[in-house]
């Protein structure tokens, strides 16, 4: 990987624990919290004929993981090159 | 009676695992237990979802979600959120630690044998439970299938492994898991597409769990509620679990897949921190494809059991099958579906006329008319009996069985792989025989490999004969989440973390994991004594907790650990800076 700026681990590391706490915040949302602290009351929306608490227990929780890894993996190569981290 | 499809299928996917294992022969120690740090993620992914997914996530998962609804939903996400744990918390750190297994990082970490030793011990308990059930599945799909002995099957299961591990390592078994893999999710899928098009309409069984009825403008989830509360069933998008339960058993699925060893060695496979992170999204990726069909598997089989077996009425096996279905639909009734009665064969479904009336009737425990129920089926028998109940042509019913063995073989191989390497690296080399020579590790990890799978093939022989192969799985959850996951976590994202610390962590939390599952399942243990209503199945996920509290406890007591060590903990947390730190590294030089 090209590192053209001057290497800054602690930066990239700071940088690190934020992105990892904001992302674990959104796993345990959709999965503890929409699909089984808040299930009854999302159940009471739908999408399309599912009741939404519910799908997000069944299905949507899975996409928005896989999302979440994505995400992750974007941006860790984005700071890799920002802090001159070779990858 | 033999299907020649079965035989075929079953014939031609073993003959590819041996080629590759034949192909993918290991010359070195890194080759035999890291395939040489140079899989591509998304092979490694393919591989590690194919590790993953064993007998029961693609035998057993979509029948239990069809008899539990929306209980069904602890195993959906206890066991693909733990991915996002993997690639964010541990896989890209133990990566760039850059050793082979996963007490080697426990050992190195605290710089301690004895923390090593009881690394080694959780994981052979945590592999040796898991891998009982997968050798089970092997003989049932033999002796079932195949007109295979039920002992005989797990010999040729045995036979198998044996050779692509003992002779491949890491490397055979990486290869063989992908073509494992493709058999496995092609025997899923497509069975599935089938189903969700009789059942919704709709081809994608994505859209079909969300869609209507097919025919009708009813949304088919609601549809399925009305049915199986009007036989007597818990409505099927609710449980009669609590919330606290669902919770805690969800968590301690997640925690517990983070800390499999047999999961995280295969993130030492590739090439760097980066490729770690994206093979873990590769592998979620691999296993999403089957777990969103899995619920909607679930909801159309019950949906189709209720429809075509209920009320039905039952045909003799004395009876001419064509002869009298035609004689009772012409009598307006509703003959026993054909797949009903070639799979009755199997024992996976039971049929007991209480009431002499000669027609099925399907009932919950609170049935409005009262009627008892007359039929049990296995929670097996969904996903085997999809591709006849789709009326799909028999070359794809044949693949089915081939597809269970690919999804137990590719389990048992993994956990193979850790057992082997605990006994041969941990305790031989880094422990007990430091001045072995690479060729007599190779050697001995063969060794211990094909002890492994004597050993593995005797417990499912031996453990199908107790009744509780299916409740051991709950412990190797509950270890790993309580014991493991919380000292590789800790040894990772806090440096103060220490050997004191991290011995009381693992021991506190084998031990009241261990006692608690012991004593519930096994000790006369009643569910109104459950800690805070939470039953074995989650409890890991409540000692998790406590484990890591005393750990933490502990550390702050003890002195802190040696500066190398917190140096090296400071290269694994950034890519590209892991140098080499004398005790830390056990006379040996990082693998990079």
């Amino acid at each position: 990987m090209a590192t053209t700026n001057k290497q800054d681990p602690e930066g990239y590391w700071k940088a690190t624990i934020k992105l990892t706490i904001s992302l674990l915040v959104i796993w345990f949302l959709v999965s503890y919290g929409a699909g089984i602290l808040f299930r009854e009351a999302l159940d009471n929306l739908s999408i399309g004929s599912a009741p939404l608490g519910f799908w997000f227990a069944q299905n949507g929780s899975i996409y928005v993981f896989l999302a979440l890894i994505v995400i992750y993996c974007r941006k860790m190569t984005q700071y890799e090159k920002k802090f001159g981290i070779k990858g | 009676m033999v299907d020649p499809w079965t035989i075929f299928w079953v014939v031609l996917t073993f003959g590819i695992y041996i080629g590759i294992a034949i192909w993918a022969k290991a010359g070195s120690t890194e080759e035999f237990y890291v395939a040489g740090h140079d899989v591509h993620p998304t092979v490694n992914g393919m591989a590690t979802a194919a590790d993953w997914m064993s007998a029961a996530s693609f035998l057993s998962m979509a029948g239990l979600i069809a008899f539990l609804g929306y209980g069904g939903s602890v195993y959906l996400m206890g066991w693909t959120g733990g991915y996002v744990l993997l690639a964010l918390l541990l896989a890209p750190y133990l990566r760039e630690f850059g050793k082979f297994t996963v007490p080697d990082f426990v050992g190195d970490r605290y710089y301690s044998k004895v923390a090593r030793v009881i690394a080694v011990v959780c994981a052979l308990f945590v592999s040796f439970t898991y891998i009982a059930g997968q050798m089970k599945g092997v003989g049932v799909a033999f002796s079932g299938f195949l007109g295979v002995p039920f002992n005989v099957g797990i010999l040729i299961g045995m036979a198998i492994v044996f050779v692509y591990a003992v002779m491949g390592g890491m490397k055979g078994i990486t290869y063989t898991q992908v073509a494992q893999y493709v058999v496995l999710i092609f025997a899923y899928t497509v069975p599935a597409i089938f189903i969700s098009l009789t059942i919704t309409g709709n081809p994608i069984p994505q859209l079909g769990f969300i869609g209507n009825a097919a025919g009708t403008d009813v949304g088919m989830l609601e549809q399925l509620n009305k049915v199986v509360t009007d036989l007597g069933f818990t409505e099927y998008t609710s449980t009669t679990k609590s919330k606290m339960d669902v919770f805690c058993i969800t968590a301690a699925l997640m925690f517990g897949t983070a800390g499999l060893p047999h999961v995280i060695i295969r993130f030492f496979t590739v090439s760097s921190a980066q490729a770690a992170r994206k093979s873990a999204g590769w592998a979620l990726m691999f296993i999403a494809l089957l777990y969103t069909v899995a619920p909607a598997v679930g909801a159309f089989a019950r949906m189709n059991f209720v429809d075509t077996v209920n009320e039905a009425t039952y045909i003799q096996d004395s009876e001419n099958y064509e002869e009298r279905a035609a004689q009772i639909l012409a009598d307006g009734g509703k003959p026993v579906p054909e797949w009903y009665k070639s799979w009755e064969k199997t024992g996976l479904l039971k049929y007991d006329d209480l009431n002499g009336d000669g027609v099925m009737q399907y009932r919950g425990p609170a049935a409005p008319d009262g009627i008892a129920n007359e039929v049990v089926p296995n929670r097996d028998i969904f996903v085997l009996a999809n591709p006849q109940i789709a009326k799909l042509p028999g070359w794809v019913v044949g693949l089915v069985v081939a597809g269970g063995l690919a999804a137990a073989l590719s389990t048992a191989a993994g956990l193979l792989m850790v057992i082997s390497s605990a006994v041969s690296h941990d305790l031989l080399k880094r422990t007990f025989k430091p001045d072995m020579t690479e060729k007599q590790e190779m050697f001995a990890a063969r060794v211990a490999a094909a002890a492994a799978v004597v050993c593995a093939g005797l417990l499912g022989i031996f453990a199908t004969q107790l009744p509780f192969v299916a409740q051991v799985v709950a412990f190797a959850f509950g270890l790993a989440a309580a014991s493991l996951f919380p000292v590789i976590f800790l040894g990772i994202f806090w440096k103060r973390m220490n050997k004191e610390g991290a011995i009381s962590t693992m021991t506190v939390g084998l031990v009241t994991t261990f006692s608690y599952i012991y004593y519930f399942k096994f000790g006369g243990g009643t569910s109104d004594q459950w800690f805070l209503g939470v039953s074995p199945e989650g409890i890991g996920f409540v000692f998790m907790w406590l484990s890591t509290a005393i750990g933490i406890g502990v550390s702050l007591v003890t002195p802190e650990p040696p500066q190398e060590i917190q140096d090296l903990v400071q290269d694994i947390r950034i890519p590209g800076q892991r140098t080499s730190h004398g005790m830390a590294e056990g006379g040996m030089t990082p693998a990079e």
